[in-house]
């Protein structure tokens, strides 16, 4: 037997290590008024969060003083974020409901500042090999309530329907249930995906697939006209459509603050409803404001 | 009494107390994790949030609608389908390992064996996320062609993703457990007369079988818990059915997708933790359970633990 | 007929062992076919742009390092100090030790998404808000997810890889070393310092890297902990939120909003933390190796 016979008497780094602890050790303190360098956090909806992203990426190459952290998780996170106070900013896709305002109100002693930055036609998609031309809401929430199974019986071929859509943190997924389902369940075999761009990408592969989501997802899937009844013609979710109010899914993107927002946060604000931010919103796909703020 | 030798005997006792100290701590935490995510759900077992109860996840409707007028808190779904995405993955991973083990330990030439069974590890560094996004983004469109299936996510398809990333444990446990044989055992049945493969199954297999009975319960443990791949391929249905070409929800699928959202302390919150603890539990079993087994071949094979 | 048997059966398990190796090949071929074309140092060195549809995937990179930095500086020294415990102190035979023993295989199978829950339970809402309570006046620093958080959460989650890798050298160490140094007059913490610990360098090497490689690859413990969708600024303090590259994969191939534009870009991105994965991993079977082999020398 052969033992190595020089003992090493080399140590950890320790000095590099102490370094690496101090740098941990030390929190970035909450944010002073009136820095010089700014932090704004942005948390919630997944539908915008793509928006968002775009949004602080323009925003800060003519502001290099503020940073813009952006997180996703669902508009109910982002909520949960906002009346926690662990964010600044709300993305949300769905309006609060009075009972998160008023426990915002509870927490932070503040009202929520409900401001839309942004329109969203929630779009209905199928595959492009899918001959269907147009739903009812009514059908749609036959549809993915599961009562109606088959393509043949909402007027296509004889082929199964599979249904896509978002998890149940999504604020798209409560909007949906509420507007299209009537407040009832969603049918059992109805597959949550984590994500809008995973719905769109199941839709594009699944030529029995349909799912839903905002409009500016909607790359290669066909976006389907919907009639709000029977008696109603069918609306395609266009910009004008959203506009004149017709398409019966339209819906208003939501920032929500706790209080009226102030400082580098309401200059944001006002450069998103602005024509720099109403045109990113464009860019990303989903529809500006009708009136956009003029540029101060 | 030297002062020097004094000095260090102080610091020997000091040292010895700060080891005692931080493993205490270290363990600490190992046994606060059950305490806390069990405490967590604790609530339930007393019936106090929204009159969910330990029995009403398990009683019908057999149903999970966590967000809903009436939310509907039903795990048996969740189980049928985490249990039916974990079997297929056995099913597949399980033969394949334990023949490539087999060959590994017993017909390979030297030469060959010493890359074999790295390269098969190596299959063990891949991390979850890339084993989903590989069976999204390339096999599900293939396998659902392939077989006809309606659905493009579905159990069989994360079964087989699954599988891939048990395989690699139920290969590595396994094959320890067969090169653990003692060698008098394949000459004694050599001598005999028996064939190599006589040999490795008649005496080598048999012998090492409650580490190969290790190896399936180690897997099953991992399958069980795999997160990332079933998040991304299973289809997220929770459909109390059999069929594996049907979408499926898995327990830690549902805790991974919903946990952002939920308000804390609220029924949801302690229902994922609920799900949690359950999943520790089952794990925590199976493991119990691959000990024995890899005791038992110890005792068996050595005489001893 | 026997020879017949014994031909078929050999070649039925060789057949499985291409079958798995060639499954590994295919994997690791896509990747490497579809992602080598954008790999390049711009890629690795720049932040992403264009709502992640270009650019490159440094902030993730760096997010993960630092992760399993931070999260190695916690695992290793408790991790080892838990090993020294247990190879040196603990009585095989007592209750304690028998419970911890257990405790420890047991945490070593525990799904990673359960860590998840415990961090967020326990890091962030308890530990994190209470030093905000009690430090901060209840301002928000610690109570959020963060780098921090989420290098705990996963150092607990490789901690009993640490522990079961490094009490395996320990014990390696032959006995009479630990008798020859106690006899030369040295006390039992110089033993374990001068002499056991060097002797087990690679172990405590081979544990580090197994737990790097295996912080390196997950997700499911920083999906609530920490881990963002896109962060302009990098990480510098330890309540900072991160981007990582597993996460960032799991959002490209679920959020993005054209899968297709993003394929070539998210190929690259399971390539490099592939390598990093393979490279880590390579390290410590070759450390193992020679330690084995020394071993049994």
């Amino acid at each position: 037997m052969s033992y190595p016979q020089t003992m090493s008497r080399k140590h950890f780094p320790l000095l590099t290590l102490s370094m690496l602890f101090l740098m941990s050790a030390c929190a970035q303190p909450p944010d002073q008024p009136g820095a010089a360098n700014q932090t704004i956090t942005m948390k919630g909806s997944d539908t915008m969060v793509q928006l968002g992203q775009r949004w602080a990426e323009d925003y800060m190459k003519g502001h290099p003083g503020t940073t813009i952290q952006v997180t996703a998780g669902g508009s109910g996170t982002g909520i949960a974020a906002l009346i926690n106070g662990t964010t600044q900013i709300c993305q949300a896709s769905r309006p609060m409901k009075p009972e998160e305002k008023a426990s915002l109100r509870q927490q932070r002693n503040a009202d929520a500042a409900e401001i839309p930055v942004a329109l969203d036609a929630l779009a209905i998609y199928l595959n492009d090999r899918n001959p269907i031309e147009h739903l009812t809401i009514e059908q749609l929430g036959r549809i993915f309530r599961g009562e109606i199974a088959n393509w043949k019986e909402a007027g296509g071929p004889d082929a199964p329907i599979v249904l896509y859509g978002r998890e149940n943190s999504s604020g798209t997924y409560v909007y949906f249930k509420e507007h299209v389902l009537a407040n009832a369940d969603f049918a059992e075999k109805y597959q949550a995906l984590p994500g809008t761009g995973a719905v769109i990408n199941a839709v594009k592969k699944d030529a029995g697939g349909i799912g839903y989501g905002g409009i500016g997802y909607a790359t290669a899937v066909k976006t389907l006209p919907v009639a709000k009844d029977a008696s109603a013609p069918a609306v395609a979710p266009s910009m004008e459509n959203v506009y004149n109010n017709t398409y019966p899914l339209s819906r208003n993107l939501f920032w929500y603050t706790a209080g009226a927002p102030t400082g580098a946060i309401e200059e944001l604000v006002d450069w998103v409803l602005g024509p720099e931010g109403q045109k990113a919103v464009s860019e990303v796909g989903f529809y500006p404001l009708k009136a956009p703020k003029p540029s101060q | 009494m030297n002062a020097n030798i004094r000095w260090r005997r102080r610091l020997d006792t000091a040292a010895e107390k700060i080891i005692f100290g931080f493993a205490f701590v270290a363990i600490a935490i190992i046994f606060l994790i059950f305490v806390y995510v069990a405490r967590e759900a604790l609530p339930i077992a007393t019936g106090s949030v929204e009159g969910i109860t330990l029995v009403s996840p398990f009683t019908a409707p057999f149903s999970w609608q966590p967000v809903s007028g009436a939310p509907k808190y039903n795990v048996v779904p969740l189980i049928v389908g985490t249990l039916k995405i974990t079997l297929i993955a056995l099913l597949i991973a399980t033969p394949l390992a334990l023949a490539a083990a087999l060959y590994t330990a017993e017909f390979a030439p030297g030469s060959s064996r010493e890359w074999i069974k790295p390269a098969i590890e190596m299959l063990a560094g891949i991390p979850s996320v890339v084993m989903g996004f590989f069976v999204l983004i390339v096999l599900a469109s293939w396998i659902q062609s392939t077989l006809g299936l309606d659905f493009r996510l579905n159990a069989l398809t994360a079964g087989i993703g699954l599988a891939l990333a048990v395989l690699p444990i139920i290969y590595t446990v396994s094959e320890d457990a067969l090169t653990a044989v003692p060698p008098h055992y394949r000459e004694a049945s050599l001598a005999l007369g028996a064939s190599k493969s006589q040999t490795a199954l008649r005496v080598v297999l048999p012998a090492a079988m409650p580490g190969v009975g290790a190896a399936i319960v180690l897997g099953f443990g991992r399958a069980i818990g795999e997160t990332m791949i079933v998040l991304m391929v299973s289809g997220n249905a929770a459909i109390l059915s059999l069929d594996p070409g049907l979408p499926a929800r898995t327990l830690s699928a549902t805790v991974a997708a919903e946990l952002g959202e939920v308000v804390f302390g609220s029924g949801h919150y302690r229902v994922l933790f609920f799900i949690g603890t359950l999943l520790f539990i089952i794990t925590s079993l199976l493991n119990w359970a691959g000990d024995r087994f890899k005791r038992s071949l110890r005792i068996r094979l050595f005489g001893s633990a | 007929m026997r020879k017949a048997f014994d031909r078929t059966f050999v070649a039925l398990t060789l057949t499985a062992t291409i079958v798995i190796l060639a499954m590994l090949a295919v994997i690791v071929g896509n990747i490497v076919i579809h992602g080598k074309d954008r790999l390049s140092w711009e890629f690795v060195s720049a932040s992403p742009v264009k709502g992640m549809t270009a650019g490159g995937i440094f902030p993730a990179i760096l997010g993960t390092v630092l992760v399993v930095l931070l999260m190695s500086l916690a695992a290793v020294p408790f991790g080892v100090i838990v090993a020294i415990y247990f190879a040196e102190y603990a009585r095989a035979e007592s209750r304690l030790y028998k419970l911890t023993r257990i405790a420890v295989n047991n945490l070593a199978g525990v799904p990673s998404i359960v860590f998840g829950l415990f961090g967020l339970g326990f890091f962030i809402q308890t530990i994190g808000r209470g030093i905000d309570r009690g430090l901060y006046g209840g301002q928000l620093v610690y109570g959020q997810p963060s780098i921090l958080w989420a290098a705990m959460t996963m150092a607990v989650l490789t901690l009993p890889v640490v522990i079961i890798t490094v009490e395996e050298t320990l014990r390696a160490v032959p006995r009479e070393y630990r008798e020859a140094s106690l006899a030369l007059g040295a006390t039992r913490l110089q033993t374990i310092v001068r002499v056991i610990l060097p002797q087990s360098w690679s172990g405590v090497m081979t544990g580090a890297i197994l737990a790097i490689s295996r912080g390196a690859g997950e997700v499911a413990p920083v999906l609530f902990t920490g881990a963002a969708y896109f962060l302009p600024r990098l990480p510098t303090h330890a309540n900072d939120q991160f981007m990582q590259l597993g996460y960032h994969i799991y959002v490209l191939a679920t959020q993005s909003p054209d899968v297709d534009a993003t394929k070539p870009l998210l190929y690259s991105t399971v390539l490099v933390l592939l390598i990093l994965t393979f490279l880590l991993n390579i390290t410590a079977i070759l450390i193992r190796n020679r330690m084995r082999q020394w071993a049994t020398r």
